[in-house]
């Protein structure tokens, strides 16, 4: 498996309970969002709203950068690299 | 340190005759049930914890036992849920039933009302959303469409959001009449329809606006709370933002009907099921202070179509009870003597038993309560409801379209 996407509590009702899944190699986070939802689907569904947005209070992580930061949804993915779906601090 | 995962909660204990509460709350949703005598009440909950749900719905058409909810969070979006166990287990399709089509050009931000159709269509289901649309199923919500006519309405782009968003939160499906629908939108004001939904006009008249250059606008007034008859659906009663009342022309005009009453500001609003004449209101100071005048938590009620409105207070706090209760944190159930129910931001609960008469605190210490909905869970239905084929576990799974714009 060449890319790793960490899946957050609330979501793993989606992903058979699991909180790491591999993906055989996508090349953007589009694309590694496109393959879970075929793998688990209701995860991307919930990461995404339907306007194909990343949801506002939600980060994904590529290693340590915050795909805000680089290239949003067509941030590419390095081999052997881990994403990371995180609820951002908010709340109330 | 992480705290435990929340253990799942118990479910709900129902019998035939029973009723049923549900409690939307900021945090989760709570499930309560009583006899028909309705003094002891058992609970079930949190389901959804740290979801606030807004809207929440019993369908007992058609032989159905089914809960319908609307856990949202801020991060993972709003969305519907519904059980058919009293929630032992809760059916949450892999893609969100309600999301605005492409061409819309939204998203959905929270989902406010949940209202079953007429009783002989029995498939057929309404949501209020933020921003404010509609939304139609008629496949007992398995699928769910956007209601073009309202959404295409020439005043929507003139709609502006109130204090809790641009929100369609009252939807009134008329039993008498069919094609007719009523919804009340904040801001926005009252709309119906009298051809299924296909066309939409502004109902607003009489009703004043007092946050506009215009006090009585076509459109634009900030309507909290809207209810109807069963039994005489052109009468409807309406809690305005500052202002009561009546139509009994299915809302062709509206008759100003505070008077006797603490403040005509509030939100939540509830009809006897059996008498069109009595309603139920919890005024609040102000919108200012949005909270019930002189620290006195009183239920008003009406018994003359709102010639005069009278305090209900036995059982309820009236020193230093400072509580909000907002615009569906009060149902009323389908029994004689009805009971009626609310809950505060306090995360109190009351029940009564005999038409507000009195109250009985029934449990503190929720979360912020935002939405009650009672309902009494027939024996009929349970017997066709053992005969039926269920079909509601059927999980959607679908691309999301989300992708696309990937």
């Amino acid at each position: 498996m060449a890319v790793h996407v960490l899946i957050p509590g609330p979501l793993q009702p989606f992903s058979g309970g699991r909180s790491r899944i591999g993906l055989a190699s996508p090349g953007t986070v589009a694309e590694a969002l496109e393959e879970l939802s075929a793998l688990h689907p209701g995860v991307s569904e919930r990461v995404l709203d339907e306007r194909g947005q990343v949801r506002p209070h939600i980060n994904i992580f590529v290693g340590e950068n915050n795909i805000r930061d680089t290239s949003g949804l067509a941030t590419p993915l390095p081999k052997d690299c881990e994403v990371a779906i995180l609820p951002a601090v908010s709340g109330g | 340190m992480p705290a435990k995962k929340l253990r799942t909660p118990a479910p709900l204990a129902v019998r035939d005759g029973d009723v049923v509460l549900l409690v939307g709350t900021m945090k989760g949703l709570f499930l309560f049930s009583s006899g028909r005598a309705r003094r002891t009440w058992r609970m079930s909950g949190p389901h959804f914890p740290g979801r606030s749900v807004y809207a929440a719905a019993f369908d007992g058409r058609d032989g159905r036992r089914r809960l319908w909810a609307a856990p949202a969070s801020m991060h993972w979006g709003a969305e519907l849920a519904w059980s058919d166990d009293f929630g032992k287990s809760w059916s949450r399709p892999e893609t969100p039933l309600v999301q605005f089509p492409e061409e819309a050009g939204a998203t959905l931000k929270n989902i406010w009302q949940i209202a079953p159709g007429r009783a002989d269509a029995p498939d057929s289901l309404y949501c209020g959303v933020e921003p404010s649309a509609l939304f139609e199923s008629w496949d007992a919500g398995r699928s769910w469409n956007l209601n073009s006519g309202l959404w295409g309405h020439p005043h929507r782009e003139k709609w502006m959001p109130g204090g809790g968003g641009l929100c369609l939160h009252t939807v009134l499906v008329d039993p008498a009449r069919e094609g007719r629908l009523t919804v009340a939108s904040s801001t926005g004001g009252v709309y119906r329809s009298d051809d299924g939904g296909r066309s939409w006009q502004a109902r607003n008249r009489g009703v004043r606006a007092e946050f506009m250059p215009d006090q009585h606008p076509e459109f634009g007034q900030c309507v909290h709370k809207i209810v109807h008859h069963a039994a005489a659906p052109e009468r409807l009663y309406l809690q305005n933002h500052w202002g009561l009342y009546r139509s009994d022309d299915g809302g062709d005009t509206w008759k100003d009907i505070a008077r006797g009453v603490p403040s005509d500001f509030g939100f939540c609003m509830g009809i006897h099921p059996k008498d069109p004449d009595t309603a139920f209101i919890v005024p609040l100071h102000s919108d200012e202070f949005r909270c019930t005048p002189e620290g006195k938590l009183r239920v008003y009620r009406t018994s003359n179509g709102g010639g005069s409105w009278e305090a209900m207070t036995r059982g309820l706090p009236q020193k230093d009870a400072f509580e909000t209760v907002v615009r569906d944190a009060l149902g009323v159930d389908a029994l004689d003597p009805a009971g009626v129910y609310f809950g505060t931001r306090s995360g109190k609960l009351f029940a009564s038993r005999d038409s507000a008469r009195s109250w009985q605190l029934i449990r503190e210490g929720l979360p912020p309560v935002v939405c009650v909905k009672a309902a009494v869970v027939s024996a009929k239905s349970a017997s066709a409801r053992r005969g039926r084929t269920t079909r509601t576990r059927t999980r959607t799974r679908t691309r999301p379209r989300a992708r696309r714009a990937a």
